[in-house]
């Protein structure tokens, strides 16, 4: 245990020394060497603490370890009503968040972006977690969302509203545009393939100075309207959302307001998952994510179901992309890049695929949390990544794993006539 | 004709470097089938290393540049792969065998931590490091119109390539080494039941991978003369895509295409434009993808029913 | 006999090659409607190939498949289709030698994901199913039915919400017979359906596979290594050795022809068959 502690020690510093131990720092003549050795002494010390730290614990806790093994395929033997009440109470307590006390602008715009990822790993759910294809450039979908709104509202002046299905649908088509050619393609040339396309639709949003002003972005998008009626202090010849209830203007109205959109938004999107899992379509998601040989050999189109799962992912990123938009008022290709697409197949795969449960869990941890600690700028990054790790080594199947059959033959045969498995004739 | 031999010249050492990290994208991706997405950023550690490396050799005063030179090389292969070791046995190892996608989310969050300790460790401007290797030839024919440069550095690059890729061959297909990395490859079980220390034969994969990428880290360093904690990411995208490209899992496969993928990068920014080299060489991964899906030099796969 | 019974599949002149390995040479012969025709062979003969070939796994490099489903004027060239049309249009469905089940998936859903094709046209593509409108209801009520039916015959009814990777090998084997049938096919093959039963599960499956050609009125294609399911249910053998047909008719000529016997054992001509391997080969009058 010492010995192996000590190996780990030295591991460590010879890790240090190198980028710990020396700092490049900038003088007049360019680059120079600082010293901070005592670094290298740290994180030697640490790793050997922790290492050490580590033994012991594994040593007695290893009766809790082994008896939280997992079986080889959870499949929850009755349903699971311990879930529906949680996700219920989640529901009610994101409806009455802005009623809080304690919830005030901040808080609320940080639930907004929180809700922006739950959406977009709800929408990746159906591409990753139940279709099984790993999509590795999501956020270029979300982009084409953001962008097409924008540009739709500055160039003909369409409200939110109407440009909202342009931007699902049009980013549907994109879905189909990349998936048609790679899809069928196996899962890791997928992954490398849509992250290529990711990266390609951000150069192109980043180059195309005509169309999507390069770098500088897009700024002074129309924010939504309350049917028709903005959320101004006074606005010329309309009548603003404050002036139409007889309230007085505050900014928080707009913000609130923009809450209980991405919560419409994002419920749809969890309304539509859970009851297209229980259509043909998308048990044969499911069915092509556990093998593809035997779903040909049923007789479905592997090409078109994947496409259809392709598609439908990106319009629910279109859509969310939209929402981002108008709720920055301002986007650039920045926002785009693949660390986004990173963090929502994180919060997927770490809610435990196909898990809509799950999926907020996650994106409560890996967005919700870091947010916190915004202070602590650059450590924020470091403690994301940290994390992923440590959650799947934790939890190599997610945190929320079991998987609800969506059909059952006990429940069906209770809701039609009660009968015995064996009267059942043709 | 003498713009096409200086970019066909500047294409081939760009491909060195490609091919130099693919290398380590296809052991890794052959040995246990995995996207080991944080490969990019042990390029990246390994050009840190080697920039602290030079200067240091500045303070000790060493200034016989072969010396220097060879001396760098050496720590930075070394202590990068120590980094490769360490990525492995912490994020990868536990998630071995386990469910598919847990490690590419592992090798992400590492991609993402190694990225940000640099940032943290090191700051986040970019990084200069004046020309250490000076000179070079210079071709020009009697008319003055020819005229291409062939640096001394780019020599070293292809020179140093060609040797580290002959020798790397050797190992793989001529040791006991490379005779259990390729059986480890095939069938991880049954080298295991055969005597194989799989465990040993994946951490002198990762170990080999990120010495190669810490080569070629070095040589950006000198190539270019500016680093910044964000390279690794754009570089090793492209080098994944000379693995796919040349056909993931085979050796020479990665160096085609890190060679193809150099020239592609350095034609198109000379002959159309700059800003969207990288869409092409996108677009022409996704082509033959489309077209050739075991990549120019891979096996083709019979589908086992 | 049943000899008589009008051609479901005719195979001609198939053959398969690998780069430079002919896995198939020259094949064929005929399967007929409400018959159960079995392929057999030494391992490595070109069984599997021969199915992977019918169902458009593989395509052809020489040959025609037609298949010619009953109440059905048409017929379907096998070799010029997609591999999913030809479950869903010709109506072949399959089974595979190492079990293909939706593992993580419960029993019942993969019964039901085998109806898949019907159940799309009553959800019309969906758009029903969202809307909750009644026939899509009653469709999946339907397929409920059917598979209902199926697990009572597989005996699998108490196990239908169990994920299907978690039953016993055996009944592994007999839902994915049950989930072929699913399909509702004209035409059933089964890759190795006995690999790995017992002997009271391997006459179980006997007894179903002549259930279902006496009930469902479907032919049935079958590879087996098995012979004491081959000689007891099948109606016509065809032998493939090396992938060229080497024998072909009832299992009782079959199991006399020399040519059958010097594949399997590799015996010089007229040499006596040694006892306990003769065992192994027995006549039984097909059914």
């Amino acid at each position: 245990m010492l010995k192996d502690a000590l190996a780990a020690a030295v591991v460590a510093a010879l890790l240090a020394l190198p980028l710990l131990g020396f700092r490049l720092a900038d003088s007049q003549q360019g680059l120079s060497l600082d010293y901070r050795f005592a670094w290298v002494g740290y994180a030697a010390a640490a790793v050997f603490i922790g290492r050490l730290g580590m033994a012991f614990a594994a040593a007695a806790f290893s009766r809790v370890f082994q008896r939280k093994r997992q079986t080889l395929l959870p499949l929850a033997g009755r349903p699971s009503r311990n879930r529906k009440i949680v996700g219920w109470l989640l529901v009610a307590a994101a409806l009455l968040l802005p009623l809080a006390p304690f919830a005030d602008r901040n808080l609320i715009d940080k639930a907004t972006l929180l809700l922006i990822y739950v959406m977009l790993g709800w929408g990746l759910n159906i591409v990753v977690g139940l279709a099984g294809l790993l999509d590795l450039g999501y956020v270029a979908f979300y982009a084409v969302g953001a962008y097409s709104y924008a540009l739709l509202s500055q160039t003909f002046g369409l409200s939110f509203w109407l440009c909202l299905p342009f931007a699902g649908a049009l980013a549907a088509c994109f879905g189909i545009l990349l998936g048609f050619p790679v899809l069928r393609l196996r899962g890791d040339y997928l992954a490398i393939v849509t992250l290529g396309f990711g990266e390609i639709v951000r150069v192109v949003l980043l180059n195309w100075e005509s169309l999507t002003n390069g770098p500088n972005g897009i700024s002074g998008i129309q924010r939504p309207s309350f049917f028709g009626l903005p959320f101004l202090a006074a606005a010329p010849g309309r009548t603003t959302f404050h002036e139409f209830f007889g309230l007085p203007f505050s900014p928080g109205q707009r913000i609130i307001f923009l809450y209980y959109v991405i919560l419409v938004l994002a419920l749809a999107t969890n309304l539509f998952t859970l009851r297209i899992r229980r259509l043909p379509i998308g048990r044969a998601w499911e069915a092509l994510r556990e093998d593809e040989t035997a779903c040909r050999s049923l007789g479905i189109n592997p090409t078109r179901t994947k496409l259809s799962a392709f598609a439908l992912g990106a319009m629910f990123a279109g859509f969310a992309g939209s929402f981002f938009a108008t709720r920055q008022g301002f986007i650039s290709p920045e926002s785009f890049t693949f660390i986004e697409s990173a963090i929502i197949l994180a919060i997927v795969v770490l809610g435990g695929m196909g898990s809509q449960i799950g999926i907020v869990l996650a994106a409560i941890l890996l967005v919700g949390l870091p947010e916190w600690f915004r202070d602590l700028q650059q450590y924020r990054m470091l403690a994301f990544g940290g994390a992923m790790v440590l959650i799947m080594l934790w939890r190599p199947r997610g945190l929320l794993a079991s998987r609800e059959p969506t059909i059952r033959l006990a429940a069906d045969a209770l809701e039609a006539a009660p009968q015995t498995a064996g009267e059942a004739a043709r | 004709m003498d713009y096409f031999i200086q970019q066909l010249i500047n294409g081939v050492t760009l491909g060195a470097i490609y091919g130099l990290i693919a290398i380590g994208y296809t052991m890794v991706y052959g040995i246990i089938g995995m996207i080991n997405f944080a490969h990019g950023d042990i390029y990246m550690i390994g050009a840190f290393i080697s920039l602290v490396g030079f200067l240091l050799m500045g303070v000790l005063g060493i200034s016989y540049l072969p010396l220097a030179l060879f001396t760098v090389l050496l720590l930075s292969m070394l202590l990068t792969a120590v980094y490769g070791w360490a990525v492995e046995r912490i994020a990868y190892r536990p998630l071995r065998g386990s469910f598919k996608l847990a490690p590419l989310i592992s090798a992400i969050g590492m991609s993402i931590v190694l990225e940000n300790y640099v940032q943290v460790a090191q700051g986040a401007r970019v990084k200069p490091l004046p020309p250490i290797v000076h000179g070079g030839f210079e071709l020009s024919a009697a008319n003055a119109d020819y005229h291409v440069t062939l640096s001394y550095l780019q020599v070293v690059i292809v020179l140093v390539t060609v040797g580290l890729m002959a020798g790397f061959t050797y190992v793989i297909t001529r040791t006991p080494l490379g005779r259990a990395q390729r059986a480890t490859e095939q069938d991880m079980t049954m080298a295991s039941l055969l005597g194989v220390n799989v465990d040993r034969v994946v951490s002198t994969t990762f170990v080999l991978g990120a010495a190669l990428a810490a080569v070629a880290g070095l040589m950006v360093t000198l190539y270019y003369g500016v680093i910044d904690f964000y390279i690794g990411f754009i570089a090793g995208m492209k080098a994944f895509t000379a693995a796919v490209l040349g056909g993931i899992g085979s050796l020479p496969g990665a160096m085609l295409g890190g060679l193809l993928i150099g020239l592609i990068e350095a034609f198109w920014s000379a002959y159309f434009s700059i800003e969207y080299k990288d869409v092409a060489v996108f677009s022409i991964l996704v082509l033959v993808l489309i077209f050739r899906p075991t990549g120019l030099l891979g096996r083709p796969e019979i589908e086992k029913v | 006999m049943t000899a008589a019974a009008p051609p479901l599949l005719t195979v001609e002149h198939l053959t398969m090659r690998f780069g430079g390995l002919v896995a198939i040479n020259d094949l064929s012969f005929t399967a007929r409607q409400r018959q159960i025709t079995a392929i057999i062979g030494p391992n490595g003969a070109g069984k599997t190939t021969v199915f992977n070939c019918l169902t458009g796994f593989y395509k052809p490099s020489v040959g025609r498949l037609t298949l010619t489903p009953p109440n059905n004027g048409g017929c379907f060239l096998l070799e010029r289709m997609e591999g999913f049309r030809i479950a869903k249009d010709a109506g072949v469905a399959r089974t595979f030698q190492n079990i293909r089940l939706f593992a993580g998936m419960s029993v019942l859903e993969n019964l039901v994901v085998a109806q898949h094709n019907r159940l799309m046209r009553a959800s019309a593509y969906s758009v029903a199913g969202l809307l909750g409108l009644n026939r899509y209801t009653r469709a999946e009520r339907q397929a409920v039915e059917l598979a209902r039916y199926w697990l009572d015959r597989i005996e699998l009814t108490g196990q239908a919400d169990w994920a299907a990777g978690n039953l016993p090998y055996g009944s592994q084997r007999r839902l994915e017979i049950a989930r072929a049938m699913c399909t509702e096919p004209c035409l059933l093959c089964l890759d190795e359906p006995a690999a790995g039963l017992n002997p009271r599960e391997s006459a179980q499956l006997n007894e179903l596979l002549l259930d279902i050609r006496g009930q469902h009125g479907i032919g049935l294609l079958l590879i087996e290594h098995d012979m004491s399911v081959v000689m007891q249910i099948s109606d016509h053998v065809v032998v493939l050795d090396h992938g060229a047909p080497i024998a072909e008719g009832t299992p009782d000529m079959v199991s006399n022809d020399p040519a059958v016997i010097r594949a399997y054992l590799g015996a010089a001509e007229g040499e006596a068959l040694p006892p306990d391997v003769a065992g192994g080969l027995p006549t039984a009058p097909p059914c």
